[in-house]
C-alpha cells in the first residue's frame, strides 16, 4: 500500500453534532483486519460505530407516560427527567435512561414506589466496557420490570475507568444484590454502599477483572494434524 | 484497572483494623474446626467441655442434595437454621467472554450449555435478542415459530420433570425420581428425533431453527404425549395426598408475594405465591398467544405449593404442544427466513449412513452456482453484521424469567452478552427461605427453587 490512511484523530470524521457518549468504535478498512494487508482496495474506508443516538420527545407509544410520570414524580425531589438523565434513547422498541450516578437512587426509588410507574421487579444489573467511550468506559446497564403495567425499561449508568463508583440500588431493590456483585467481579465496578460486595463467581483471590475489554480471553494454539490454529482472541476477524 | 485494590474489595475481614493482611485468610477466624466424615456427633464433641452448640456447617458444593456444584454454608444452633448463605461460582465457565470472540450464530451452541435443563430456552432467548437487534422478528417464519414452541415446551417438561425428580430424590421419595426420569426419557427422545441431540440442541438459530420437523415427527409426538397422559399421573397419585411427603413440603420454604417481588422471584416459585405472571402470557413471543392455556398458580408459597404448580404446568405444556401440532399440519414452508443475507444456507439431511450434509445443497455450490459458492462461504466463515445499538429478550424459561441483553458495535460477533438467568436470581431467595427453619427443610427449599448451577454460574 502506498497511502497511509490518517489515524481516526486526524480524518475528524465525527460530524461536530453527534454527542460524544454513542461512539463505540472508528473502523479502517473493509474488513478491520490488520497486519495481513487489506487486498480489498478498500483499505482506505472508515467507520465510525455510533450507538443510537439520544432521542427527542414523542419517544411514541407508553414511553412518553413513563417519562412523563418520572419527571412528575422526581420533582417531589427537587429534580426533573432532563437534571436527573444525561440523554433518553429510543431504540430497538426500547427505552434507555442514561442517568446521572448521583441522582439513581432517587430515580429508581421513584421507579419503585410511584403506583404510574410500579417496576416492582429489578431484573438485576450488568455492565458493558466501552474503552473508546474516554471519561464513560463503563456502564453499568439496569433492566426493571413492571408486572403491573406489563413494560420494561433500562436504566443506564457510566462511569470512567479511573473512578469506577456507581451508587447500589440494593437498599430499594434487594434482589439486585448478586447482581451487582457479579457486575463488580467482572467488570471492576464499585457499587457504593452495597451490603457485602464481593466476588461471586470468580475465586476470591482472582486478580482482574474477566469481562473488561482489555481482559485477554486467553488459551493456546491448537494443532491438529501439523497444522496450529490460533486460539480465539488472536484470530483474524471480520469486523 | 482503576483504583481497585483487594482492601476496597473485601475491606477488613479479619476486623482487626487493618484489611492489608487479611488477603491471605482462607480458614474461619473463630471458634474451633471440626472435620467430620461420619460417627456420633456426640462422639465428635465428647472430649470438648463446653463446646458451643453453634455449628457453621458447609453443605456442598459436592453434596448429592444440593443440586449441583451449590454450596450453603449453615449457621445453625442445634438444628436450626441461624444464618443461611449460598455461595457459587464453582462452574463458572467464561461463556458469556467466549461469545465476544464468536460470531453470531457461533454463539448459539455455546448459550445452550448455560441453563443445561432447559437448553432450549436459552437458545431461543438469545436468538430473540439477536432478531430484535436485527429487526427481523416479525420475518421469521410462522413454521419456524411453531417448532420453537414445540420443542420448548417438550424441554419445560423434561425440565420441569427433574425438578421433581430429584426434588423427590433429595427428600427421600425415590419412586418419583424413577418416574420423573423414566418420563423425562420420553421428551429427550423427541427431542433428540427433532434436533439430533439430547441436551445442547443448537437448534434454535438467529432466523428459525435448523432443521424442520422429520417424516413422522408429529405422528411420534402425539403418539407420546398419548403415552404421557397415562403415566404423568404416577406421581401425583402418589404424593400429592401422602402425608409424610406433605410433612416434608407444606409450609416449608415460605417466600411470600412481597418476598418474591423484592428478591425478584419469578417461574413457579413466584407463581406458588398466588401471581399468575407468565411471560407467555404477558408478553407473548413466538406467537403464544394463538395457544390456549392458562397459568397454574398456589397461594400455599411453600414447597408443597411450586410442587403442585409444576406439576399442573406439565398438562399445560401438554396442551400447548398437541395444540401447536395441529398447526403445524396447517402451515407448510421454511423453518428459516427467506432473507439470504442472515438465514443459514443450508439444512442437513438424511443420506444413506445417517444425518448429514445436505447432498443437493452440495452439489448447488460445488458445481452449479460460483455465487452460491461465495455466499455460503461469506456466510458461514464471516457471519451477519448486527447494526449497533442493544437489545433484550424476555421469555419465560422453566425456572422463571430469562433476560438476554446483547450489545452490538455493528459487527459479526457480540459486543456483550449477559444472560439474567431466573436460577442465579431465584438462589439469593434461599436465606429468606430458610433461615428459622430446620436443617432438613434447607434441602426441600432448595429443590423447590430448582436452581441449575450451569444457568447460575455460566
Amino acid at each position: 500500500m502506498t497511502e497511509t490512511p490518517g489515524t481516526p484523530a486526524e480524518l475528524d470524521v465525527v460530524p461536530a453534532d453527534v454527542p460524544t457518549l454513542p461512539v463505540v468504535d472508528v473502523r479502517q478498512g473493509l474488513f478491520g483486519g490488520s497486519g495481513s494487508g487489506d487486498t480489498s482496495g478498500f483499505g482506505g474506508l472508515v467507520r465510525v460505530i455510533e450507538m443510537p443516538a439520544p432521542s427527542a420527545r414523542p419517544y411514541g407509544g407508553w414511553f412518553d407516560e413513563v417519562a412523563d410520570e418520572l419527571d412528575l414524580a422526581l420533582q417531589d425531589d427537587g429534580l426533573s427527567l432532563d437534571a436527573a438523565t444525561d440523554a433518553v434513547v429510543v431504540s430497538n422498541g426500547e427505552i434507555t435512561f442514561y442517568v446521572k450516578a448521583e441522582h439513581l437512587l432517587a430515580f429508581v426509588r421513584r421507579l419503585r414506589d410511584e403506583p404510574a410507574l410500579r417496576f416492582e421487579i429489578c431484573l438485576g444489573v450488568s455492565g458493558v466496557h466501552y474503552p473508546n467511550q474516554k471519561g464513560h468506559e463503563l456502564h453499568a446497564v439496569w433492566h426493571f420490570q413492571s408486572v403491573t403495567w406489563n413494560r420494561r425499561i433500562r436504566v443506564e449508568v457510566t462511569a470512567p475507568d479511573e473512578h469506577p463508583h456507581v451508587p447500589s440500588i440494593v437498599s430499594v431493590y434487594p434482589a439486585d444484590d448478586w447482581h451487582e456483585r457479579e457486575t463488580f467481579d467482572m467488570f471492576g465496578i464499585v457499587f457504593d454502599d452495597h451490603p457485602g460486595l464481593t466476588r461471586i463467581l470468580m475465586p476470591d483471590d482472582w486478580y482482574g477483572h474477566p469481562q473488561r475489554k482489555d481482559y485477554p480471553l486467553g488459551g493456546i494454539p491448537v494443532e491438529y494434524k501439523g497444522a496450529s490454529i490460533p486460539p480465539p482472541d488472536t484470530r483474524r476477524s471480520y469486523t | 484497572m482503576g483504583d481497585i485494590t483487594y482492601e476496597a474489595a473485601y475491606g477488613d475481614v479479619l476486623g482487626d483494623g487493618d484489611p492489608i493482611d487479611d488477603a491471605g485468610v482462607y480458614d474461619t477466624t473463630e471458634g474451633r474446626v471440626y472435620t467430620v466424615t461420619g460417627g456420633d456427633w456426640d462422639s465428635v464433641l465428647a472430649p470438648e467441655e463446653g463446646h458451643h452448640e453453634r455449628v457453621v456447617v458447609n453443605m456442598g458444593p459436592q453434596h448429592p442434595s444440593t443440586h449441583g456444584v451449590l454450596r450453603l454454608i449453615l449457621e445453625m444452633e442445634g438444628e436450626v437454621i441461624t444464618e443461611a448463605r449460598a455461595a457459587i461460582g464453582y462452574l463458572h465457565t467464561g461463556i458469556e467472554k467466549n461469545l465476544e470472540y464468536r460470531t453470531w450464530v457461533q454463539a448459539v451452541p455455546y448459550v445452550t450449555r448455560m441453563d443445561y435443563l432447559a437448553p432450549l430456552a436459552n437458545e431461543a432467548g438469545y436468538c430473540l435478542a439477536v432478531e430484535k437487534a436485527l429487526g427481523i422478528v416479525d420475518k421469521v417464519p410462522p413454521r419456524a415459530q411453531l417448532m420453537r414452541v414445540i420443542t420448548l415446551e417438550l424441554n419445560r417438561m423434561g425440565s420441569h420433570l427433574v425438578a421433581l425428580a430429584t426434588g423427590g430424590f433429595e427428600m427421600g421419595a425415590l419412586t418419583a425420581m424413577t418416574n420423573g426420569f423414566r418420563d423425562r426419557e420420553i421428551t429427550l427422545d423427541l427431542l433428540e428425533m427433532i434436533t439430533g441431540l439430547r441436551m445442547n440442541h443448537a437448534y434454535i438459530r438467529p432466523g428459525g431453527v435448523a432443521q424442520d420437523m422429520p417424516e413422522n415427527g408429529i405422528r411420534e409426538i402425539r403418539a407420546a404425549m398419548d403415552k404421557l397422559d397415562r403415566q404423568l399421573d404416577g406421581v401425583p397419585k402418589l404424593l400429592v395426598d401422602n402425608g409424610i411427603w406433605k410433612d416434608r413440603t407444606v409450609g416449608i420454604g415460605y417466600l411470600d408475594l412481597a418476598g418474591c417481588m423484592a428478591l425478584g422471584v419469578t417461574g413457579p416459585v413466584l407463581r406458588s405465591a398466588g401471581l399468575p405472571y407468565d411471560i407467555r402470557k404477558s408478553e407473548p413471543y413466538f406467537g403464544y398467544d394463538q395457544f390456549d392455556f392458562e397459568i397454574p398458580t398456589e397461594t400455599t408459597a411453600d414447597v408443597y405449593g411450586r410442587f403442585l404448580v409444576r406439576l399442573r404446568e406439565l398438562d399445560e405444556s401438554k396442551k400447548i404442544i398437541r395444540q401447536a401440532l395441529d398447526l403445524l399440519e396447517k402451515t407448510p414452508g421454511p423453518v428459516m427466513i427467506e432473507d439470504k443475507k442472515i438465514g443459514w444456507p443450508s439444512q442437513l439431511a438424511i443420506g444413506g449412513d445417517g444425518m448429514g450434509n445436505s447432498l443437493d445443497h452440495i452439489r448447488h455450490i460445488m458445481g452449479e452456482s460460483m455465487e452460491a459458492l461465495i455466499h455460503h462461504f461469506k456466510l458461514v466463515t464471516e457471519g451477519f453484521h448486527v447494526p449497533a445499538g442493544q437489545a433484550y429478550s424476555f421469555i419465560e424459561a422453566p425456572r422463571g424469567a430469562l433476560g438476554v441483553h446483547i450489545v452490538s458495535d455493528g459487527a459479526n460477533r457480540p459486543y456483550r452478552v449477559h444472560f439474567r438467568d431466573p436460577s442465579f436470581n431465584n438462589l439469593q431467595a434461599v436465606a429468606a427461605m430458610c433461615e428459622g427453619g430446620q436443617v432438613a427443610d434447607v434441602i426441600g427449599a432448595v429443590a423447590s427453587i430448582d436452581p441449575v448451577m450451569g444457568g447460575v454460574d455460566r
